[in-house]
């Protein structure tokens, strides 16, 4: 990664850093604005995720999880605001039973968590506090386990092969799953059911049927993670594992992550709210914690800005991408992620019978890589513009793939011919990996040895895009980022801020609100440690 | 020349085209040339092969010839296969009944609607179902449109609500019979094991039950929509890939006045 950084120290499109320098800055504090909402907020999912962690688990006969029938006991008793940590810790002092035990007894309605009095604050927080280490223990044990097994293999220099299973059956995604890192995947994510999203509970077990992907369970993050780690030490190489955090449960699935050694995952609340229609209230709070959960963890996130240019113009709306980066680049540094854990997104997106089009692709993704030097960026194969004729998809995608290495772009999301047709066969993404390996391995030193124009058309492109970004930043520290939202800015989607789904699981917090594990690894985070 | 690809031997067969028995074409008249790929889950060696060839042998095709085969991995092995078809299609025989309309440009569209219908027409659409994906109703619905061709949302005498993806069919005929939809647009990209198949009939049952499945125009598009399929699903229309929103609205717009002069008699 250093020599990554190394590259970028010198501008090859000649960039104006000190534009760069007040986008950045705006940026900035238009997440302290949002930021200072976030922190009075908590909601259903961060609590049921305070639940998770002090060990609660299983669902009852009706397959409800129990960290929803905790929470749900506390939101009827109007408790919430205090935190679930509150009455499990008091639950604790006054049963001296484990968290799984009470919430096996509030799942029995043998124990109603707000019929308890209320024991003395502080000494909640000391048992609290206690179960809450141990957690963060087990979190960081799994942190040191990932870099122990990278030391060991060696970690692969330049992009890093991204592939998807789909088939909805997690047995069957690791036959594929293996198949891939046998091939030469480096990343496997395993795309979620497309319900899930919008799903406000997790789902509990190893599931065999999901539509178009496969559901988010701890139990399916678990068994991947063997299987991947088998076939990584059979190969004498990392393989990651990449999840979904986006929907309604985004910090609930942190933490499933965090306990299963999941190395990335996708966290974007932006792309919640435009594409899922979730409230952009619920779900930047929902974030902030489940980013905090991912950068205590060792998580690369990946953040949805290639999203954008599905549905509005790469050309034209390439300055919205870029401003978005920086606005997440921001909410980031504040969860406590380090720039290495930060997977921006962009894509290769642009009609392809645009003249020139290589080059501003290539433009914008030399960009992006001078502009956020440390960040293993997510670049994003063509989808838009794929149809069903395989032969020429396949010529976009290795366009694509040129520009990862002239780029040195780091998380590689390979495109399949078959983009457009259906979740990819295995046959798909062998030959799309062959595709990749071929072009890295025959121009591996093209970075190097190529320059471009001055005062060329990239160049010029570039600087214009930096520019719009920059104003468009200005716009939204001027209006505030829901506003801008509002009005339909990124992606040209309008959302309103007091519609869409998740909103009546925002919690306004109650002045002693405590949540141990947020006051744990933010301090721990902000020392730079873990 | 030798055998294999190269072949000059097997030139034998009638050159001359007859539409009653067409073949696939190469770089010869009836050659019936063909390629086909595909994936065995058996280990990559000569028996692998000589299946592959007999697999293709039974998909009608003569002489084929394994021209590439690779593992995939420990027991899949994949297959690029050349050969020649030994069928033929009459295709004197073939009808299809696709939604024939002289395609009008936005403008026409928008005067038409002013002159015979005289308001604005309601256009509901969304990707129902499962599938997340929104590339096909947005490229007929929303502003931008695709390749240049204008989205509904920007015709003056269209009112469009695009609901976007993973609606459910309940939802969807809740928002139509609130909005008073005259066209209803549904879209299926990307779906896996026919699964939109299901959903689009099961929508059509869902109407039929509100009893409004003949108030509106009831329309399916996507990658593997055929006018012929949605018909057979109870449709009014389907439209496959490459459909731009004229060639929707063209369609809707004259069978909603078709429509209009059938109640006047």
């Amino acid at each position: 990664m250093m020599k990554m950084e190394e590259k970028a120290q010198k501008s090859k499109l000649n960039l104006d850093f000190s534009i760069v320098a007040k986008a950045r800055k705006t940026a900035k504090n238009i997440a302290n604005e949002t930021q200072k909402f976030i922190d009075q907020h908590t909601s259903t999912t961060i609590e049921r995720t305070v639940c998770r962690l002090f060990g609660i688990d299983g669902v009852d006969e009706f397959e409800v999880p129990l960290p929803n029938l905790i929470v749900d006991n506390i939101k009827k008793g109007k408790g919430l605001g205090k935190g679930a940590a509150i009455y499990i810790g008091n639950a604790i002092l006054q049963t001296n039973l484990s968290p799984q035990e009470i919430a096996e007894r509030v799942a029995n309605e043998k124990l109603d968590l707000l019929k308890l009095p209320l024991e003395d604050i502080s000494e909640i927080k000391a048992v609290v506090n206690v179960v809450a280490q141990e957690t963060l223990a087990k979190i960081s044990q799994n942190k040191k386990k990932r870099d122990e097994l990278i030391q060991k293999y060696g970690d692969r220099e330049g992009p890093l092969i991204y592939v998807i299973v789909a088939t909805g059956n997690i047995y069957e995604d690791i036959i594929q799953a293996q198949a891939a890192a046998r091939q030469g995947a480096d990343v496997i994510a395993v795309i979620r059911s497309t319900v899930q999203s919008l799903l406000d509970y997790v789902p509990y077990g190893a599931t065999t049927e999901g539509f178009g992907g496969t559901y988010a369970t701890q139990e399916n993050f678990r068994i991947m993670r063997k299987a991947l780690d088998e076939v990584g030490e059979e190969l004498g190489r990392y393989i990651r594992l990449t999840n979904y955090c986006s929907g309604l449960c985004m910090p609930e699935i942190a933490a499933m992550g965090a306990f299963e050694r999941l190395d990335m995952m996708l966290n974007d609340a932006l792309y919640g709210i435009l594409f899922r229609d979730i409230n952009m209230k619920r779900t930047i709070i929902d974030q902030y914690f489940s980013r905090m959960i991912n950068a205590y963890a060792g998580v690369i996130i990946n953040t949805g800005e290639d999203n954008y240019l599905t549905t509005a113009d790469a050309f034209e709306s390439a300055h919205t991408v870029l401003a978005s980066q920086f606005i997440n680049e921001q909410f980031a540094l504040l969860a406590g992620l380090k720039e290495e854990q930060m997977g921006l997104g962009h894509a290769f997106e642009m009609n392809p019978d645009l003249t020139n089009g290589f080059l501003y692709e290539l433009a914008q993704a030399q960009m992006t890589r001078e502009i956020f030097p440390k960040a293993p960026l997510k670049y994003m194969p063509p989808t838009k513009f794929m149809t069903g004729n395989i032969f020429k998809g396949h010529i976009q995608d290795a366009l694509f793939n040129i520009i990862t290495l002239m780029t040195n772009q780091r998380i590689h999301l390979l495109g399949m011919l078959t983009e457009a047709i259906h979740t990819p066969y295995m046959s798909d993404r062998a030959l799309s990996i062959e595709n990749a390996r071929y072009i890295f391995n025959n121009m591996d030193a093209i970075s190097e040895e190529i320059e471009f124009k001055r005062g060329g058309i990239m160049e010029k492109r570039t600087n214009q895009i930096i520019n719009e970004g920059y104003n468009l930043l200005k716009e939204i520290e001027k209006e505030g980022l829901f506003k801008t939202i509002e009005k339909g800015i990124f992606a040209n989607i309008k959302r309103s801020i007091n519609a869409g789904k998740g909103l009546d699981g925002v919690v306004k917090q109650e002045k002693n609100y405590y949540n141990p594990f947020m006051e744990f690894m933010i301090n721990e985070l902000k020392k730079g440690g873990n | 020349m030798g055998g294999g690809l190269y072949s000059t031997e097997r030139k034998g067969f009638d050159k001359t085209l007859d539409l009653t028995r067409i073949k696939p074409y190469g770089d010869t008249m009836n050659d019936g040339k063909v390629q086909i790929s595909f994936t065995l889950p058996i280990e990559d060696n000569e028996k692998a092969i000589v299946a592959a060839r007999e697999l293709t042998m039974k998909m009608g095709l003569d002489d084929p010839s394994v021209v590439f085969h690779t593992a995939l991995d420990k027991g899949f092995t994949f297959f690029v296969v050349y050969g020649s078809v030994v069928h033929t299609i009459d295709f004197t025989t073939i009808h299809v009944d696709a939604v024939d309309v002289e395609i009008m440009s936005k403008e026409e569209i928008n005067n038409y609607i002013k002159q015979n219908i005289k308001r604005k027409i309601i256009v509901l659409g969304a990707s129902t179902g499962s599938d997340a994906h929104t590339v096909g109703i947005d490229a007929i619905m929303n502003m931008k449109g695709f390749a240049g061709h204008y989205g509904l949302e920007g015709y003056e005498m269209i009112e469009t609500y695009n609901l976007g993806s993973q609606v459910t069919n309940e939802e969807f005929i809740k928002e139509a019979i609130e909005l008073k939809a005259d066209v209803l647009l549904i879209s299926q990209t990307v779906t896996q094991k026919n699964i939109h198949v299901k959903n689009l009939t099961n929508l059509v049952e869902l109407l039929e039950a509100e009893g409004i499945r003949e108030k509106i125009i009831l329309i399916c598009g996507g990658a593997r929509i055929s006018n012929e399929l949605a018909k057979e699903l109870g449709y009014d229309a389907g439209f496959g890939p490459g459909t731009y929103a004229e060639i929707v609205a063209t369609y809707f717009i004259k069978e909603i006045q078709i429509r209009r002069e059938l109640n006047k008699m």
